[in-house]
């Protein structure tokens, strides 16, 4: 994404006080893992926007302490990071079919909660950059927006990684009984399923597949588990010919 | 606004102050709840502030204190006093729960109401207003004041009132990408004359 790429260390104000969207933040996170620039510069805004709540204090009212506290006794504090095992979602090929729901809602679960958590500071950079990360950040990375039933929903693609990332925020939960499906299209208009959407409304998902070739992604509501192969009208397809860089 | 609690925190020098929220957040990580209880009367009435302000209702606030407090006890490990002030480590994350919050609601909100109309009213000199009382406050306010008019209304447009740098570009009627350049100079300068950060 060139004007991406060139204006992406100006976004580090922004990202200090939270006002990038959940598709740029992921991308400036990704940006942030390899740029300490970035790093010293947003740690150093954060410090100067944290001054300003010294004016705004106000002191919760004294159940809430008896709330936390309780809280707190039945939670296991998370050990420091040594390094990053975010799953890349991309299992071997030949087991790929037989085990492909549970990894890819088991990578996508990861991947939200690497991506989801809230993390003051990013990683060391010296840790791999994930596999969606990599499509995010990759400089021939290119993207389609589209409003699926009132969610905000983008697909980034970069042929050089060979995969596609879908980013959804506020997606409506899915029918009883069913489950969003993913699908890559090829040139032919034959749909290969790419992954299933996990409940809740805000994801950040590595299509499963190559993408480099796709001419698109579709997305079509399916019963739960899935299926070989669209089993009702797409509800978006994401054309890859309108992409924007 | 309400009274004010000290704040054992100057996160300006590197007094023992500063030391003890570290400190704190250190014991926390081994699992001390009664060091965490120390850090949450210390450090409560400025994270549910920032939170109040971010999300307006006080009943929802409370519960996204008590979510951002779970979150820094689960993620004390983490903190590393080389990187940052412990205060600093903890508004983030009460400012980004709070963020999360609103924009949840007005996510789900639109898909109820079609699309809404950007109606909502431009904030007036927010952040100015919000400064007022005490010593530190004072300083703050000095610091505000060495901001253009313009780069404090982004800012508080994008931090208390938890709008993206597109959203407030919009409110602000200014071109795209204008506004994320006028939260980062505004912060930047509040940096510098804050003495705070690098």
């Amino acid at each position: 994404m060139n004007a991406m790429s060139n204006d992406i260390h100006l976004l580090t104000g922004a990202y200090a006080v939270d006002a990038l969207d959940d598709l740029e933040r992921a991308r400036f996170e990704a940006h942030l893992d390899v740029c300490h620039d970035c790093r010293v510069e947003v740690a150093g805004l954060r410090e100067a926007a944290s001054t300003l709540t010294d004016a705004t204090a106000v002191a919760p009212p004294a159940e809430l302490r008896d709330r936390v506290l309780a809280d707190i006794a039945k939670v296991r504090p998370l050990p420091p990071l040594v390094t990053s095992h975010v799953a890349s979602g991309a299992p071997g090929r030949a087991s790929r079919r037989r085990w492909f729901p549970v990894l890819a809602v088991a990578a996508a679960l990861a991947l939200i909660a690497g991506l989801v958590a809230v993390q003051p500071w990013r990683d060391e950079p010296e840790r791999a950059l994930t596999a969606t990360e990599r499509v995010l950040e990759a400089p021939d990375a290119e993207s389609v927006s589209l409003t699926v039933a009132g969610a905000d929903t983008t697909v980034v693609r970069s042929k050089a990684e060979h995969r596609a990332v879908l980013v959804a925020q506020g997606m409506p939960a899915a029918p009883a009984d069913k489950v969003y499906e993913l699908w890559l299209q090829d040139e032919t208009g034959h749909l290969e399923p790419a992954g299933l959407m996990p409940q809740g409304p805000d994801h950040t998902i590595l299509l499963e597949g190559d993408a480099s070739a796709s001419t698109g992604v579709g997305i079509t509501v399916e019963p739960v588990g899935g299926s070989d192969r669209p089993t009702s009208s797409p509800i978006a397809v994401f054309d890859f010919s309108e992409a924007t860089t | 606004m309400p009274d004010l609690t000290p704040v054992p925190s100057e996160p300006t020098s590197e007094g023992t102050g500063a030391l003890n929220l570290a400190e704190l957040l250190r014991s926390s990580s081994r699992g001390d709840q009664s060091a965490f209880a120390r850090l949450y009367d210390a450090t409560s009435a400025r994270v549910h502030g920032l939170v109040l302000r971010v999300v307006r209702d006080p009943a929802q606030a409370e519960e996204v204190t008590q979510e951002a407090f779970l979150e820094i006890w689960r993620t004390a490990a983490r903190f590393d006093s080389a990187r940052g002030s412990a205060l600093s480590w903890l508004m983030t994350i009460g400012h980004r729960k709070a963020v999360d919050r609103v924009r949840a609601a007005e996510a789900s909100s639109r898909r109820e109401t079609k699309y809404h109309d950007q109606t909502q009213p431009v904030a007036h000199d927010e952040t100015a207003e919000a400064v007022t009382a005490t010593l530190e406050a004072q300083r703050v306010r000095h610091a505000m004041e060495s901001l253009t008019a313009a780069q404090r209304e982004a800012i508080g447009l994008a931090y208390y009132g938890g709008y993206t740098h597109t959203e407030v570009a919009r409110m602000l009627d200014l071109p795209v990408g204008t506004a994320k350049t006028r939260i980062r100079d505004g912060l930047i300068r509040l940096r510098d004359t804050m003495g705070v950060g690098e």
